[in-house]
């Protein structure tokens, strides 16, 4: 349960941080008055689409850390067998980067009002993800034709569970990203709101990318000297 | 008066602040306008109903359960596999499908936006997404009474590997359904969580800072922050035990034999579940825990006309419980098996989280302390929570202990201490906050007769019910079981000990339809209770109708002047000064002005 205590722990940071700014050491019955009195202890100016992807992605990384702990946990068992990378994860990694990326694009032409570059961005970043999503399934084919099959074994069962999490949690960005697309394709000209929407879908990708990188870590042992090392500094 | 904006220092008129990024839903039916509603008032509504609705049928078992007991082999309809249904079911509903729906999706949609002063929820689609959900949840939870083999027996914490071998009840369907259903639950709740966390960043009306915040506010939010963060633990577990059952891995099960074969399950860890389970169940205590305890905060600073003593520690515990309570979770697993010199790091953690929730019990007392004390039926619910509650946790002292939990852990008196603590404490601050928001909430007063004899009769039970019970687990009488049968160890007085605690239970049950009666007879007889009954402070009471009409407001949003807890202030006109009355100087600006 180490990583889901560190993950809480950079939470905890974080809205301490933002606590330690909201005059928390006040004594409000001294202080009737307007709210100039008290500069920056009102509501966030950010947009509430903004916090609210914001507290979502601390959600969601929460969920994918007990994941990879579930798995440190679980790999120390003796009938542990690490399976056989297939190539196509890097390609499919490879494909998810071009996204991000593509979907950054976007986000800048936007922040120019290029719809035109808005308009490829995002749909070359909706394609490229949906072939991540397409090649993870190629990926779970191949591995169901050498026989490494859900239940064989643990680190299979982690596999499949892990990548269809992810799998899940983007095509739920799809969604998001296919109404953002209509929202532009409809529309001649940039609003502010069309703006916002195509900036969370792009930090949604890029947290999804971020946390694909640390699975493919874990999935592909990459990380297994990094555990090592954390285990052996906790006991 | 209350519109006139004012500025502290220069005199200078502040416009009051609009709204304009939130475009206001408005139904255009009967049917989006009470059924598929986007109005938070309207879903905290459904929400109560709702979790009421399927706490009445835990309530239910629970009767039966103490029939059982009570009276063993006299009831031919329960046999020991539904004797194990009911346990389970019982907690099951009462922890997550009552009092967390109820604290957060109830309390929380209905006072989050009137208390910051905003006029929805920020996200009012989710927002009703998250009921409908909320009800899928308990449409196949309650389905699981009607599957074949009937709802799983596995305990409520539905530890494996028993949780999914045959033998436990509900092995088929009830254990599959019943992940299902927490499956949904939070999902819908982590719709419903967004918005109240967002709503409290971002949708705070003009001078309503987070210091200004009445406690029952910082609670809620505080309680959602840590929902939101321990459900996916229940989440994760509750995945990868379904995938267990369904597809055969072997994330928990280890390698055993099942009716006589060698099962096809190997090398998993029970472990690893326990762990998953109670990082999400130790949170979840506070979770419903502090909404309680901002509530009641409220209620006796209003009902004894007393500002709220220590408010800014109130505060910092509440954060502190919040933050504590995510590294106890252990606590609850010193009998499975683990290392054990890792149950006193947890054990000295659990006796540190009991210093912020002791000064939160003193500055109730110190609160009360020469106020002018209203025994009105919320305040009556209130005193009989912080009584409740300091029972409760002196038996936690007891039971965060290693030594001392060892020998008790399987027996009644766990039972008792968690029922007193999670159980008849949390009840009593629903209760006394439906009576005291059910003016706001249906503009019509709550009997107070009836009210009264609702709470002496349920706070005099509870006591009747849990005190024996502790009694009954120090003699060593085990929780969980069908029938105790003759063990020398349990003297006849234990048996008769047991009738009694069902004859009182089955009381206090049917004294709660006093309640339902109330609820539903003041509705159309009740007193009119006006807009602000109680005389409060906090902006909900301000509100230019009663109920709340949609939008909350009218057309321009309140501005905040001062903290939530004026009562009393010396040299003041009334004995209470609402949050936005502009501060006493304004007359002259006023006169000024005309």
């Amino acid at each position: 349960m180490s990583a889901v205590i560190l993950f809480l722990g950079v939470i905890a940071v974080i809205a301490g941080w933002w606590l330690s700014q909201q005059r928390l050491t006040s004594k409000p019955w001294l202080e009737e008055g307007s709210i100039h009195d008290f500069p920056g202890t009102g509501a966030m100016t950010w947009p509430a689409a903004k916090v609210g992807l914001g507290v979502f992605l601390a959600v969601a990384g929460c969920l994918f850390t007990l994941f990879v702990s579930a798995y440190s946990m679980r790999m120390t068992m003796v009938d542990w067998r690490a399976m056989p990378v297939p190539k196509v994860l890097w390609f499919n990694t490879g494909v998810l980067v071009l996204s991000s990326v593509a979907l950054h694009w976007a986000y800048i032409a936007a922040r120019r009002g290029d719809m035109d570059g808005v308009i490829v961005g995002l749909l070359a970043g909706g394609t490229s993800a949906i072939t991540f999503l397409a090649g993870q399934l190629l990926a779970w084919q191949q591995l169901g034709a050498a026989g490494y099959f859900v239940a064989s074994n643990p680190a299979n069962s982690f596999f499949y569970m892990i990548t269809a999490v992810h799998g899940l949690h983007l095509t739920g960005g799809l969604v998001a990203l296919g109404r953002t697309t209509a929202k532009v394709w409809r529309q001649d000209a940039m609003t502010a709101e069309m703006r916002l929407s195509v900036e969370l879908c792009t930090i949604y990708w890029h947290f999804l990318l971020l946390v694909w990188l640390v699975l493919l870590g874990l999935l592909t042992g990459w990380t297994n000297d990094f555990v090592d090392i954390c285990r052996q500094l906790l006991s | 008066m209350v519109d006139v904006p004012y500025d502290g220092i220069a005199g200078t008129v502040v416009p009051p602040a609009e709204v304009p990024d939130v475009e206001l839903y408005h139904p255009k039916s009967w049917l989006t306008r009470y059924v598929f509603s986007q109005d938070a008032k309207i879903i905290a509504i459904q929400y109560s109903l709702t979790a009421s609705a399927i706490g009445l049928v835990a309530l239910v078992l629970s009767w039966l359960m103490r029939l059982q007991l009570g009276f063993p082999g006299t009831f031919s309809f329960i046999d020991a596999n539904q004797y194990l249904q009911f346990i389970t079911m019982h907690g099951m509903i009462m922890v997550i499908y009552l009092l967390t729906a109820l604290f957060l999706g109830g309390f929380g949609n209905y006072l989050i936006p009137l208390m910051v002063g905003a006029r929805d929820m920020v996200f009012p689609y989710v927002n009703m997404l998250s009921y409908w959900v909320y009800l899928l949840a308990v449409l196949v939870l309650a389905s699981t009474f009607f599957v074949p083999g009937g709802p799983t027996g596995a305990g409520w914490t539905l530890y494996p590997p028993q949780a999914i071998l045959s033998g436990t009840p509900g092995q088929d369907w009830g254990i599959v359904l019943m992940l299902a259903s927490l499956i949904l639950f939070i999902i819908g709740f982590t719709m419903g969580g967004l918005n109240y966390v967002v709503t409290v960043l971002q949708a705070r009306t003009r001078g309503m800072t987070l210091m200004r915040l009445p406690l029952t506010v910082w609670g809620i939010f505080t309680a959602t922050v840590m929902a939101l963060l321990a459900f996916p633990a229940l989440f994760v577990g509750s995945v990868m035990l379904l995938l267990d059952r369904l597809l055969g891995t072997s994330f928990f099960m280890p390698a055993l034999v099942e009716m006589g074969q060698l099962s096809k399950y190997g090398g998993g860890s029970p472990l690893l579940f326990q762990h998953l389970f109670w990082f999400f169940g130790h949170p979840e205590v506070y979770i419903v825990a502090l909404p309680a305890f901002g509530i009641v905060s409220d209620l006796i600073s209003t009902h004894a006309r007393k500002n709220i003593f220590g408010y800014r520690m109130m505060v910092w515990a509440i954060v502190a419980i919040g933050a504590l309570s995510f590294v106890v979770w252990a606590h609850h697993m010193y009998v499975s098996g683990m290392y054990p010199y890792f149950g006193y790091f947890f054990a000295t953690t659990t006796l540190i989280i009991a210093i912020p929730t002791a000064i939160k019990v003193y500055n109730w007392v110190l609160t009360l302390w020469r106020g002018d004390i209203h025994l009105t039926v919320p305040m009556l619910f209130a005193l009989g929570f912080i009584i409740t509650f300091v029972n409760g946790g002196l038996t936690g002292l007891f039971l965060g202990n290693v030594v001392v939990d060892v020998p008790l852990s399987d027996t009644m008196f766990v039972v008792a201490h968690f029922h007193m603590v999670m159980g008849v404490a949390p009840i009593m601050v629903v209760l006394g906050a439906i009576y005291h928001w059910y003016p706001k909430v249906t503009g019509r007063m709550l009997n107070a007769g009836l009210g009264k004899f609702h709470f002496w009769v349920t706070f005099l039970g509870a006591y009747l019910i849990f005190f024996p019970m502790h009694y009954l687990g120090l003699l060593g009488v085990p929780r969980r079981y069908f029938e105790l049968g003759d063990a020398a160890f349990i003297p006849p007085s234990a048996h008769s000990l047991n009738a009694f605690i069902t004859v009182v239970a089955l009381t206090v049950g049917f004294a709660q339809m006093t309640f339902l009666f109330n609820l539903v007879w003041s509705l159309f007889e009740g007193e009119p209770s006006g807009g602000n009954p109680w005389r409060a402070t906090s902006l909900e009471w301000q509100t230019p109708e009663t109920p709340p009409g949609h939008g909350n407001w009218g057309k321009e949003l309140p501005i905040v002047y001062r903290w939530a807890y004026d009562y009393s202030v010396p040299g003041a006109a009334q004995d209470f000064i609402p949050q936005n009355q502009p501060p006493a100087t304004t007359g002259a600006v006023q006169g000024a002005a005309s």
